[in-house]
């Protein structure tokens, strides 16, 4: 049965492109513009995913990174399987207490700057396994960047998340490691 | 032994002739593999600035409907947050007083209707169970976002625009499911 109503036009996503570069000053052949900005976009554009992929959501995660959806116009084409070089980790399905501390510690063994994704309901919340095994979001272990909602999400959800830790690393300054809110936020979790 | 199925091949151990042994020929016919595929058609599909079209049976994002005077449908029976396995419907009700009988179609409506997104796994399962057909999925996927906070879909981010005093904005939530006109 088809329904009376296509879309819901409050719901609909605002990350765009951003195609211009960043502000400086241009002469005849050469540009100049702060340090931050010129690693931002390096990093930006460099980030490369570890997929903690426990269950379906997983599945849809290989769909983005396949010739159709294809993640690496984004610059992550190389999938780390190494928590050591990777820059973003992407968990992905229902993390259950006993996995947390894997979650955990693979976190942990990421180097800095490090983002984590929420991808799908069950790592984000819990979903619909709001029983005793299950970790009702993996942000009571490790901090989240970036919530990606649905069961699991699109592709086109997953790009549109990832363009948001692009966003967030494109803007993060390079003291964001020594500043006292990333501090507090790390002894929030109890990470030295 | 007999095979197991009926397409088993010995496998070819006889030494390799002139031709393999140049090497060159047969990275030539790899190469030449790769150069058809450079005149294949992209699969690509270039995600923020081309679109796919969605089945019209996606569920996506909610939305809760109005009927064609404008009047809010939902009557928050509750059916909805009963039969959602996720539990992220919440609803408070509220009883219509005269004088409201434009805005809410039954005598009581919902004051407040939330639905976690987090929580949500997109079933459809609120649709089904829905008496007046006030709630249905769309096919806007769901947006991601930094903060838990914002994840918690109220009325005014769930209901239809007004369809009389908000035409534009009701005909593009509409879509192409607009009904044609009753006399054409």
């Amino acid at each position: 049965m088809a329904r009376p109503v296509q879309y819901n036009i409050y719901g609909q996503t605002d990350v765009k492109l951003v195609k211009e570069g960043p502000e400086g000053y241009a002469g005849e052949g050469f540009f100049t513009t702060s340090l931050d900005k010129v690693v931002g976009l390096a990093r930006k554009n460099s980030i490369w995913p570890l997929p903690f992929a426990t269950s379906c959501c997983g599945i849809e995660f290989m769909a983005t990174m396949a010739s159709h959806y294809d993640l690496s116009r984004f610059g992550s084409e190389r999938v780390g399987f190494s928590p050591r070089q990777c820059d973003l980790m992407m968990v992905m399905g229902t993390i259950a207490k006993k996995m947390a501390p894997v979650v955990r510690q693979v976190y942990l063994q990421m180097a800095e700057p490090r983002r984590v994704m929420a991808v799908g309901a069950c790592a984000s919340s819990g979903g619909i396994f709001d029983t005793y095994s299950v970790l009702q979001g993996i942000d009571q272990v490790i901090p989240v960047d970036v919530y990606v909602p649905g069961c699991p999400p699109r592709p086109e959800a997953i790009i549109d998340g990832f363009m948001r830790v692009q966003e967030l690393v494109h803007n993060e300054s390079l003291r964001r490691r020594t500043s006292d809110k990333y501090k507090d936020l790390m002894n929030a979790y109890g990470i030295q | 032994m007999q095979s197991l199925t009926s397409r088993a091949k010995q496998v070819d151990r006889s030494p390799m002739t002139v031709v393999e042994r140049l090497y060159l020929w047969n990275i030539f016919k790899g190469m030449w593999i790769t150069l058809k595929h450079f005149f294949r058609k992209k699969p690509t599909i270039h995600y923020p600035e081309e679109k796919r079209p969605f089945s019209p049976v996606f569920r996506g994002l909610h939305i809760l409907n109005r009927d064609e005077e404008g009047r809010e449908r939902c009557t928050a029976c509750g059916l909805c947050a009963v039969a959602c396995p996720a539990e992220a419907i919440t609803m408070e009700a509220a009883e219509r007083v005269s004088g409201e009988e434009n805005k809410y179609r039954e005598e009581k409506y919902a004051a407040r209707y939330e639905i976690n997104m987090l929580r949500c796994i997109f079933c459809g399962l609120c649709e089904e169970a829905c008496p007046k057909d006030a709630i249905y999925l769309s096919e806007t996927f769901a947006p991601a976002n930094y903060q838990r906070k914002g994840f918690i879909y109220g009325k005014d981010d769930l209901l239809i625009p007004h369809p009389k005093e908000n035409p534009e904005e009701y005909q593009k939530a509409v879509g192409s499911r607009a009904k044609a006109p009753a006399n054409a």
